[in-house]
């Protein structure tokens, strides 16, 4: 009550002009200065339902089932299958592609180029021509991955006769999928559709995936969470740097490999392919992340992001309590290093579904564990913490089965809540390849960039509203 | 002539800390104006009237815009200036040890911080403001709402939504408090004592504090409530919380109420929970029939300066005197024939409500821009008519400017313009310390007041100055310090502004050319 505060020390939140934090300070009273600014982009009226949604029960309450959710989720690499027919609802002459959903015509070079790439693959088209016009004749359904439970980095491209890993989550039952990671360079993920990709893609579905899905097979199982807790002892933030992940696993896999009954050549170049490519694990990272969120969503009244994703134009967000909508914007530009000879006017806009793993409280969220990652913004270890520690403002809470070494053990910061997003302005943090704005040039770069606010300050505006529905 | 605009993007910076770059940057050589502004509708709008800006521009209120008009060549300098000035760390971030991670940005990240947090003071424009205190009060903190523009329909929700969990909302428009000794916002330092204050008046606030304090009381707390509490809608419910909390506090032993009339519901449950309060409470209705107001344990009081005397003499345990007003008569010069009217240049509101109410008694029709009666409102506000009292704190006077309390440019421009007027007798001044306030107001009106004297002189007439300083000892500007440089210039200074305004009645009356004409 009022006179309670007249027995207690003054202590003052100051938000406004500085000036008036001098007569508290200088007369022995407690004052700290908020750095305001006009939340939720100047909009008074978002700020206004904002407000409302501020330390209310019943969104504590949800985000505490839904963080819970998450929490609890045990990932597990159960096999590998094939898309079209392990993917719920997958259609037959379907192509999923990366970020919110998207028209063709719409669609970014990279992604394009991919998805030609992906009709060769299966056979539909013999030449590029005949692949571009059935892609925009609308003979083939173009889908989000995230629609069917599954997530693809950059073009994000998986057609139904890809393999893909399946990932299970023990806890409560649901499954993500996600695809391989083919390597760097030229590849139909950076939309690279050549002889040499399609090729490569064959032997991928042919050889590589009967012998990880055997090996698997006498694994028993992969328990992902543990193996990513450990690489980010190891300096990795399993999202753009996946060195140490993708040699924990082959660790594994060697010689559960040998136990199968696959041929020994076809061995030696499955273990040549994963040995050869440090991000051979993202695609696994991604499927942990996916199923790890799904597990929380869908909780009434939750203003926790499940996801994250960019097409190459849009980058959109999806949060527990307002169903499947994505509250999108245009896709930022990430700011990071170019390989020699490009430059930021080469830059597709953000790219992939890969920063569920941001989602899930790790990549930039974990940068704290990778400091060679800051290398990629000219940054310093120091960045890296304070990258980690400010996303500590805009989450609600920490998962401690990812703990930062860096910052004595604490649990990395997960589960991105909308309100605080909107409130203080942060944007999370994201690290991230950069790929080439035409089809099939690749990678050509790596960064960092940030979720635009116009996606959280919807989110909010559409929170709130299902809560009032709800009522 | 030409002009120049920047844009930074997501930059926010407070007003007053952009009205001070502003000054700054049009001090420069060969600027003539400039202004730094968050890019605001009604901001750009402020600029394309002062002609700062002509060409539209693309910008929101996050986006930093600064225009400027002057010589084409200084102007990329001046540009530039104000870019490295808004570019250094803010001063007012204090205590934050940068290492352990970036500054707060919103009042539940301040709260990680400042754990013990017990009140929020808001003073974010008003369209953000209720937001804040919302969220404030959903945080379990108290506020103090400084902010003006809030709706009143705002207003009756966050005293509702507080009063059900015992937390008080001071404001919106509050523009002073002391709580536990804290000076908060526009505030003197005042001694610490046993007399409570309740106010929706911040210079009313400042005016009792300062006479409590000036003679030899002292205060427990002074609680502002805004100046729209007692309307009929609001219906008080931050000064019933204030004055239930005054009379539960064990330090309290008088309470003082303050306020324009109230409507007669709220006036009614006022007085019905001062009778029950349990002690001496000392109530001032500026303007309002001390009869109706008069019960067992509650002491009317006509004027600012009665409460403060009243609750002092009721604190150290004595009955309650009435107040002689003696008017030193060595500054009543002669002057001019002529010279007849009463001019009163205020920049606390309530101090020039309470002089039309007390001149009005004495001399008949008060012009005013916030007239007691509606048919005395000036037609120009920019000019006086006859007897004149002004608030140059007045929205009229203030938009895109600092209050007159920090700012003293545009009284003293006024000053000058009634000295000038061959029917101006008296200038009425208060002259308003304590912390938010100018740190040196002496300074800023001494040349402002001889040059009005001398202007007067060469014309032959004598202009007569008269005032009061609302301050303490304790405040950063001290009290004696000004006072003493006022008088050095010939003001006739009185302890309180009833009393400077009924000196000023006296100059024109004994001249017998006052009086109901």
């Amino acid at each position: 009550m009022t006179q309670a505060l007249f027995q207690e020390k003054l202590q003052v939140l100051n938000i406004g002009l500085s000036s008036f934090v001098d007569s508290i300070t200088r007369t022995g009273g407690s004052v700290l200065q908020i750095e305001w600014a006009p939340p939720a982009e100047g909009q008074p009226e978002v700020g206004r339902t904002l407000a409302q949604l501020v330390n209310l029960l019943s969104v504590e309450t949800a985000n505490q089932t839904a963080f819970d959710a998450y929490q609890s989720a045990q990932p597990v690499l159960s096999g590998v299958g094939i898309a079209g027919k392990a993917l719920p609802n997958m259609g037959e002459r379907m192509i999923l592609h990366g970020g919110p959903p998207i028209h063709w015509k719409n669609m970014c070079g990279p992604m394009k180029g991919a998805i030609i790439g992906a009709i060769l693959y299966e056979g539909w088209a013999e030449n590029l021509a005949e692949a571009e016009a059935m892609a925009s004749s609308g003979d083939v359904a173009f889908e989000p991955c995230h629609h069917h439970n599954a997530v693809g980095p950059m073009a994000g491209i998986i057609s139904p006769s890809m393999p893909v890993w399946m990932v299970t989550n023990t806890t409560d039952g649901n499954q993500a999928f996600c695809n391989f990671n083919e390597g760097l360079g030229k590849a139909l993920r950076f939309g690279a559709n050549g002889p040499d990709v399609i090729t490569r893609l064959k032997w991928m579905g042919q050889i590589l995936a009967p012998a990880l899905q055997a090996g698997v097979e006498v694994l028993g199982g992969v328990d992902l969470k543990p193996m990513m807790a450990q690489a980010l002892h190891m300096g990795d933030e399993v999202h753009n740097r996946n060195a140490a992940a993708s040699a924990l696993f082959l660790k594994r896999l060697i010689s559960a490999l040998l136990k199968t009954r696959t041929p020994s050549a076809d061995v030696a170049a499955a273990v040549d392919f994963i040995a050869g490519n440090d991000h051979f694990f993202l695609n696994l990272s991604m499927a942990a992340c996916k199923a790890m969120l799904d597990a929380a969503h869908g909780v009434p009244g939750s203003s926790m992001v499940t996801a994250m994703a960019r097409n190459g134009v849009e980058f959109g967000i999806r949060v527990s309590g307002t169903g499947n909508t994505w509250f999108t914007a245009p896709a930022p530009i990430v700011h990071g290093l170019f390989f020699p000879g490009y430059t930021t006017a080469d830059a597709a806009p953000d790219l992939g579904d890969s920063a569920i793993t941001e989602t899930a409280g790790v990549g930039g969220f974990a940068m704290a564990a990778s400091p060679a990652i800051v290398k990629f913004v000219g940054g310093t270890p120091q960045d890296a913490i304070d990258n980690t520690n400010t996303m500590t403002h805009i989450t609600v809470g920490r998962n401690n089965a990812f703990t930062l070494p860096a910052l004595n053990f604490a649990g990395s910061p997960a589960g991105i809540d909308i309100r605080k997003v909107v409130d203080t302005g942060i944007q999370p943090i994201i690290n991230t390849g950069i790929a080439h704005r035409e089809a099939g040039i690749g990678q050509i770069g790596a960064g960092i960039t940030r979720a635009p606010l116009a996606c959280f300050t919807q989110a909010v505006s559409a929170l709130a509203h299902s809560i009032d529905d709800g009522q | 002539m030409a002009r120049a605009t920047k844009i930074i993007r997501n930059f926010y910076r407070d007003s007053v800390s952009l009205m001070q770059l502003s000054s700054t940057i049009a001090k420069l050589p060969g600027v003539e104006q400039a202004s730094a502004v968050m890019a605001s509708i009604n901001n750009i709008s402020l600029l394309q009237e002062a002609g700062l800006l002509t060409e539209p521009v693309e910008a929101s209120a996050n986006d930093l815009l600064i225009a400027l008009q002057g010589e084409a060549d200084a102007l990329e300098a001046a540009l530039a200036a104000a870019e490295s000035a808004l570019k250094q760390p803010s001063a007012s971030s204090t205590g934050n040890d940068k290492s352990r991670g970036i500054s707060p940005r919103s009042i539940e990240m301040g709260l990680a911080n400042l754990v013990g947090a017990n009140l929020a003071l808001i003073s974010t424009p008003g369209e953000y403001a209720a937001s804040e205190a919302f969220k404030a009060l959903r945080l379990g903190l108290n506020v103090m709402l400084f902010s003006d523009n809030v709706e009143l329909k705002d207003e009756i929700a966050l005293k509702r939504f507080a009063q059900d969990r015992d937390l008080i909302v001071m404001g919106p428009d509050c523009g002073t408090a002391i709580i536990n000794g804290i000076p908060l916002a526009f505030a003197n330092v005042v001694r610490r004592g046993t007399i409570g204050v309740v106010g929706a008046s911040g210079t009313g606030l400042q005016q009792v504090t300062c006479l409590i304090d000036r003679w030899g009381g002292g205060i427990s707390q002074a609680i502002g409530t805004g100046g729209h509490d007692l309307h009929r809608d609001v219906g008080g419910i931050s000064m019933l919380q204030g004055l239930k909390a005054l009379a539960a506090d064990p330090s309290t032993s008088v309470i003082v109420l303050i306020s324009k009339p109230p409507s007669p519901e709220v006036a009614g449950k006022v007085l019905e929970a001062a009778r029950g309060a349990g002690k001496a409470v000392v109530v001032n209705f500026l303007g309002a029939d001390p009869d109706r107001v008069r019960r067992e344990n509650i002491y009317p009081a006509v004027t600012l300066e009665d409460a403060s005397a009243v609750a002092v003499a009721l604190a150290g345990g004595r009955t309650p005197e009435a107040r002689k007003t003696s008017v030193p008569s060595s500054s009543i010069t002669p002057r001019a024939s002529g010279q007849r009217y009463v001019r009163g240049l205020y920049s606390g509101g309530t101090f020039c409500y309470e002089a039309s109410l007390l001149l009005k008694k004495e001399l008949g029709q008060i012009n005013s821009n916030t007239p007691v009666e509606p048919g005395d409102r000036l037609s120009d506000v920019w000019t006086s008519q006859k007897h004149t009292v002004i608030d140059l704190g007045d929205d009229l006077f203030t938009r895109g400017r600092p209050h007159p309390m920090i700012d003293h440019r545009l009284r003293n421009e006024r000053l000058i313009k009634e000295a000038g007027d061959p029917e101006a007798a008296v200038i009425l001044l208060d002259v308003v310390l304590g912390y938010g306030s100018h740190p040196d107001p002496a300074a800023e009106l001494v040349p402002a007041i001889q040059k009005a004297r001398d202007l007067a002189a060469k014309a032959g007439r004598h202009l007569a100055i008269v005032g009061f300083v609302c301050g303490t000892a304790a405040d950063p500007q001290n009290l004696s310090r000004q006072e003493t440089a006022l008088r050095e210039v010939g003001v006739t200074l009185a302890e309180s502004n009833a009393q400077a305004v009924r000196m000023a009645a006296s100059v024109v009356l004994e001249a017998g050319i006052g009086g109901r004409l």
